[in-house]
């Protein structure tokens, strides 16, 4: 585990020697305040110190924007022959991905922090719940972090970047829209109940949206948990294979 | 120090290496010839543990690849085809990560090696730029680099002279041949004066098979009078 280190430190600088880190923090940042201020946001008309605005749509803001952090991590490997570099330096498997995965975690959680202002801004316009907003922080953290997860997964399967981003676009949807219930509701005349019911629990707004209320329900957690446990458990098998 | 017994990897139904065997002693130089495609690199990439055999096993002394995978790397020093690395980094930063991996943990042991390294294969002049915009012949160089820096008893290079000009192909062959005194070499190559100039041993793979393992002097006897690329050629007519 000892080489976990410098492999997290060459992948999380790695951001910051490319444009990639400050192309994507600008965006990310640009759009999600953007949204918050939209009418759709309604951050103002709101007339509430709350943060609840600008964070409702992370959910959607992850879908397209992790793809774009973690379609790179193995893919770009593959492509230039570093991953045949890496591989054959003292390192097992488990210590290159698990560095990989928590550079790029590192890195969103970042970019999520990076919001402060908006917090700030909260503050000096009311008295928000700061309770609240802490917890919100942790679970965009942790959300950022089960999708990650899953496109890490994905980046591993090819060495091509394209592929990789649209794979995680497409896994990272059904995870999103399986919390909606439009969608859990083909599910059910579709599948027995009890069935499409286990599966509207893998969805990502179900278990962030007790966050945004200030709650940190250990179920939320142990789910984010063990969707990146899981995905990074297959990401070694990936790349044993 | 090498031990190649039977080796065997197939993609598909193409069997890319057909049971090869050799061993590799200190102080070798082993010369792999072969046509693009025979085989090479596969072989090397097994040894250096990169790639699985579906049969066969490949030791480095005395431990098995298959069985310890990470003690088996720390032994190698690896220059894998077209000398990869991570091109947003400066060769004192990709050389740096190298030497961190290979367990030198403080900036202050790191210095040592990488210095060293970078000394054996004249890149101080671009040791600040980043490795993307190097030429074709520096990047090969920090591919060695890398391969040499912790001063490894086994090298495995994958065409080392590859991209190089006619005097950094010298210069590589004396510093492979200087530091080959105790060391144990496999280095491929598709320059068949190579072979003469640094190789005490040649192995000439066709098809996934070896088909000759010999001195250089002795794959000369073949035909006597005859050039080079000519008994390779009489040699390797199933790849053609």
């Amino acid at each position: 585990m000892r080489h976990i280190a410098p492999i997290f430190k060459r992948e999380f600088l790695g951001y910051f020697r490319s444009p990639v880190a400050y192309v994507f923090l600008v965006a990310f940042l640009v759009i999600s305040v953007s949204l918050a201020f939209s009418r759709y946001g309604a951050f103002f008309r709101a007339g509430v110190a709350s943060m609840e605005s600008y964070f409702t749509f992370f959910p959607w803001l992850f879908m397209f924007l992790v793809p774009a952090v973690g379609m790179r991590l193995w893919s770009e490997e593959k492509r230039s022959g570093t991953v045949e570099l890496l591989f054959t330096l003292p390192v097992t498997t488990l210590e290159a991905v698990l560095g990989k995965f928590l550079a790029g975690w590192a890195f969103l959680a970042i970019a999520v922090l990076l919001s402060f202002p908006m917090a700030l801004t909260v503050g000096y316009l009311g008295s928000p719940d700061w309770g609240v907003v802490v917890t919100t922080y942790l679970g965009a953290i942790l959300m950022a972090g089960g999708y990650l997860g899953v496109c890490t997964l994905m980046s591993a399967m090819t060495k091509n970047q394209v592929i990789s981003f649209v794979l995680s676009l497409a896994a990272c949807a059904v995870l999103l829209f399986l919390g909606f219930s439009s969608f859990t509701e083909t599910l059910e005349g579709l599948l027995p109940l009890a069935l499409a019911d286990a599966l509207a629990n893998f969805s990502f707004i179900t278990h962030f949206d007790a966050f945004t209320k200030g709650i940190i329900d250990p179920k939320d957690v142990i789910f984010f948990l063990s969707l990146m446990g899981f995905t990074l458990f297959l990401n070694v098998v990936v790349l044993e294979r | 120090m090498i031990e190649v017994k039977g080796l065997v990897k197939t993609y598909g139904h193409k069997r890319a290496v057909d049971g090869v065997t050799f061993t590799v002693k200190r102080g070798d130089i082993l010369g792999f010839l072969g046509p693009n495609g025979a085989g090479k690199s596969t072989t090397m990439k097994m040894i250096t543990g990169f790639l699985r055999p579906n049969a066969g096993k490949a030791t480095v002394d005395g431990i098995d690849v298959a069985e310890a995978p990470v003690a088996v790397k720390g032994k190698i020093g690896y220059l894998p085809e077209s000398a990869p690395a991570y091109p947003e980094m400066t060769v004192e930063e990709f050389l740096g990560f190298i030497a961190e991996i290979r367990g030198f943990r403080t900036a202050e042991s790191r210095r040592a090696p990488v210095d060293r390294a970078i000394n054996l294969t004249h890149l101080a002049p671009v040791r600040k730029q980043s490795v993307e915009t190097l030429s074709k012949g520096f990047k090969q160089r920090v591919g060695l680099a890398q391969a040499l820096l912790h001063d490894p008893p086994v090298l495995v290079l994958d065409e080392p002279t590859d991209g190089l000009d006619p005097n950094q192909k010298n210069e590589v062959r004396s510093l492979i041949k200087s530091m080959a005194v105790e060391k144990a070499v496999i280095l491929s190559t598709h320059i068949l004066e190579e072979v003469d100039a640094v190789c005490n041993r040649v192995i000439i793979i066709s098809q996934g098979k070896v088909v000759v393992d010999e001195t250089p002097e002795q794959l000369r006897a073949r035909q006597p009078g005859a050039r080079l690329d000519e008994i390779f050629r009489n040699l390797t007519r199933g790849d053609i």
